[in-house]
């Protein structure tokens, strides 16, 4: 239960500082591992995310050739339900503040 | 097995009477690990009276199941910091229900409609997706109880006894990648 105390931190915050912090977009990294197969991956890139066949590859061929990929990005919220999105097909992602 | 073939809005397959009892019995291991892992997290009655459910904070012990329901953060560096590690827990708590729920609902589509003594399969579209899921949780719990690795040879001495694990695996890994490739034309 802790990210619903976290929200209402957030909300209660009357500096708006932890407000801030929420503010810094996430994105979505998914990587590499030996038993996905490359087609799959670019199936499920083009389902989920609605990309188009060419960015579904390349993203797939990077997280293949450099062992990792961001394939999304945006508030916690989003990347949060993407990841999850990502976990249902067996993808093996995770979320982390955009550097 | 011949390749998976679509027209239209209906995918079909074939299997024979051991490749069907082959996957149907691995699904229903899957499915079985699933639910038991479900059952291990009792909801008290603040979470029947809301419906918000919630699950198990730590990533299972079993490396199998650990694949299927992986953390939300990477935590296998040297040092993850607490925040993180309390972040992961908070969202896996979170999450994990309705990942359980479409994890067995997808070995759920599996077994209803692969004939239990072999034949035809008859999908649509949507259940096809559900199997191409199901097909993978199967080679993922399977790929990492043999140690599947990007080197992986086609084929195990004899005398290892992960060879024959490694056929089946093989065999998951072509009916997966015909049925994308089934799926991915128009």
């Amino acid at each position: 239960m802790t990210a619903p105390v976290d929200m209402e931190q957030t909300q209660s915050d009357p500096t708006g500082a932890a407000v801030v912090s929420e503010d810094v977009p996430w994105q979505t990294v998914v990587w590499n591992d030996p038993v996905n197969l490359m087609s799959y991956v670019t199936y499920v890139f083009q389902k989920l995310f609605g990309y188009s066949r060419d960015k579904a590859t390349k993203l797939m061929l990077d997280v293949h050739h450099e062992g990792k990929a961001i394939v999304s990005h945006g508030s916690k919220e989003k990347v949060e339900g993407d990841v999850a999105k990502l976990h249902a097909a067996g993808l093996w992602a995770t979320m982390e503040h955009q550097s | 097995m011949k390749p998976w073939k679509r027209k239209g809005d209906k995918v079909f397959g074939e299997l024979d009477k051991q490749e069907a009892a082959v996957l149907r019995g691995l699904v229903s291991q899957i499915d079985d690990m699933l639910k038991a892992r479900i059952e291990e997290t009792p909801q008290d009655e603040l979470a029947e009276l809301t419906g918000i459910r919630t699950g198990p904070t730590t990533s299972p012990d079993d490396p199998v199941l650990s694949r299927l329901l992986p953390d939300f953060h990477r935590l296998d560096d040297d040092n993850p910091g607490k925040a993180e590690l309390d972040s992961a827990a908070a969202l896996r708590s979170i999450h994990e229900p309705t990942l359980l729920d479409l994890k067995t609902g997808v070995a759920g589509v599996v077994l209803d409609t692969c004939p239990m003594f072999g034949g035809g399969v008859r999908l649509s579209l949507e259940q096809a997706d559900a199997w191409l899921s199901a097909l993978n949780d199967v080679r993922l719990a399977l790929g990492t109880a043999i140690d599947v690795s990007d080197d992986m040879p086609d084929e195990l001495p004899d005398d290892d006894p992960r060879s024959p694990h490694l056929a089946v695996y093989h065999w998951l890994t072509w009916v997966q990648e015909s049925l994308v490739q089934a799926l991915s034309a128009e």
